[in-house]
């Protein structure tokens, strides 16, 4: 086991690809991911990681010089965040229907107008129907743990997918954190070599990414999403596979202190583990309380998350994003629906706070739990409560 | 290809839809597209060949007799063939019909 150093997150995600050893990395800068590319591009420049480094002139030129070299089986990966990521978009649909096995760390970023490089998930919900295998994180650790693991599941040859790591811009890309890294040779023993089964090679040739008329489209959709959906399995395969090596465990949904608890709170990202200090003052305040954080994303860990929640009275939905016009916080319309036809289930209070990089404290996430059981029990016209907004 | 495209089902399709089989988009038979088919009066064709260098599809070719014909499995029905035919041989019919 590797010993523990302090570093900042992204120069730990670029640690962390180099210890994957990467063959290609294809990428544009953008804050607040910057760091991640540039450490890498260091790295190459130095000789620490034999890599191909294309510095391209866009993130959808980035996304495509990925898709080329995932193509000759190159293990491939990326970094991005917020408008770099919508730059990205057709391309990420097309990663994905073409299985090549990509890996991107995204630092979750706000979207413009007005311009904000702050952190909020409104490019990952922008990019949610884009059929990628998609995992947050929570901390530095896991985000590096994560990455070693996307590649072993996307390049796995029951899965074969492109995956998306999801760390919370500046909440977690731009601080120090103790990180233990793995021995290269005990990341060697996780992670096989890339052998992507159909290569371009002019010895043997195929054809990527042809057209598809009406008669075969919905056939080549169906399979991509049967194809998404047991790659759950795989995953928590790998999660297991990474236990059993680093004794650090990792589940599609996670609990806290829920066992007894009549209203839970759910987050996705960096801020669980600050809404997990409220969730601790209340309780030893008496309130039955406690937190479910979703970490699997997509494929969506339907079973788990009504597990997690299958005893509560009250769930409330904390959003980093807003779906305008909608039904409330992107997630928790689909744990909504997720939940909508079991028998017995929560009331879900769904919020949207945090948006551009607006803090939510300790003592917000009280606020957040008290007002939602308050709703929960009196109603309201709103679809949901934004939090933290001057009136 | 074993099975034509209207028989495969989602689980014979290769990974990412790979083209596995070079030079398959002969089996594509996009000749499915055609709204009217060429008609031939053989009687007064000159065997020019005009017909088939300006077929965008290049699916005219010579029958045993030497006419110019084209292969219905490919053709689309442009019509382009009957427009240049000097001698009036191609004519188009729509395929109701």
């Amino acid at each position: 086991m590797g010993k523990k150093v302090g570093i900042e997150v992204s120069l730990a995600v670029a640690e962390a690809a180099k210890l994957a050893n990467v063959d290609v990395v294809a990428a544009y800068p953008i804050t607040p991911q910057t760091h991640i590319v540039e450490h890498l591009a260091e790295l190459v420049a130095d000789g620490e990681l034999d890599a191909q480094y294309i510095p391209v002139e866009s993130e959808h030129s980035a996304m495509s010089a990925c898709l080329g070299a995932s193509a000759v089986g190159a293990r491939t990966f990326t970094a991005t965040a917020g408008q770099g990521l919508e730059l990205m978009h057709e391309v990420l649909y097309v990663a994905s229907s073409m299985q090549l096995p990509v890996v991107m760390a995204v630092a979750n970023r706000a979207l413009s107008a007005p311009l904000s490089v702050w952190g909020d998930h409104s490019d990952v919900m922008a990019v949610r129907d884009t059929g990628w295998i998609q995992i947050f994180v929570e901390n530095g650790q896991e985000a590096v743990d994560n990455v070693l693991c996307a590649f072993r599941i996307g390049e796995d040859k029951r899965v074969l997918l492109p995956v998306m790591i999801h760390l919370d811009g500046f909440h977690l890309s731009h601080v120090i954190e103790p990180i233990v890294f793995p021995e290269q040779s005990e990341v060697d023993q996780f992670l096989p070599p890339n052998q992507y089964p159909f290569p371009l090679d002019p010895s043997k040739p195929v054809t990527m990414g042809d057209f598809g008329p009406p008669i075969i489209y919905s056939e080549a959709k169906w399979a991509q999403e049967v194809n998404l959906r047991a790659s759950k399995e795989v995953i928590l395969q790998v999660w297991k596979e990474f236990g059993r090596l680093f004794k650090r465990y990792y589940s599609p949904v996670e609990s806290y202190c829920t066992e007894d608890a009549d209203v839970l709170l759910l987050t996705m990202g960096s801020f669980g583990e600050t809404a997990a200090i409220a969730i601790d003052r209340m309780r030893e305040k008496g309130k039955s309380v406690g937190q479910v954080k979703l970490r699997l994303w997509r494929p969506f860990p339907f079973e788990e998350i009504r597990q997690a929640v299958k005893n509560a009275e009250v769930l409330i939905v904390l959003d980093r994003a807003l779906s305008f016009g909608g039904p409330g916080g992107p997630v928790c319309s689909e744990i909504r629906s997720a939940l909508y036809g079991q028998d017995k289930r929560p009331k879900i209070v769904s919020f949207v706070g945090g948006l551009g990089g607006r803090d939510i404290t300790v003592d917000g996430f009280e606020k957040i739990i008290n007002k939602g059981i308050e709703i929960s029990q009196k109603g309201s016209e709103r679809e949901f409560e934004i939090f933290g907004v001057r009136e | 290809m074993a099975k034509s495209e209207g028989q495969l089902t989602w689980k014979d399709l290769e990974i990412g839809l790979i083209v596995t089989e070079p030079g398959n988009a002969s089996q594509y038979q996009t000749g499915y597209w055609r709204s009217q088919r060429p008609t031939y009066d053989f009687n007064r064709c000159i065997k020019c060949g005009i017909c088939q260098l300006f077929c965008p599809e290049g699916c005219i070719e010579q029958n045993p007799e030497g006419y110019f014909e084209a292969n219905l499995f490919y053709c689309k029905g442009c019509g382009i063939c009957a427009r240049e035919c000097w001698t009036k041989v191609v004519g188009m019919v729509d395929e109701e019909e």
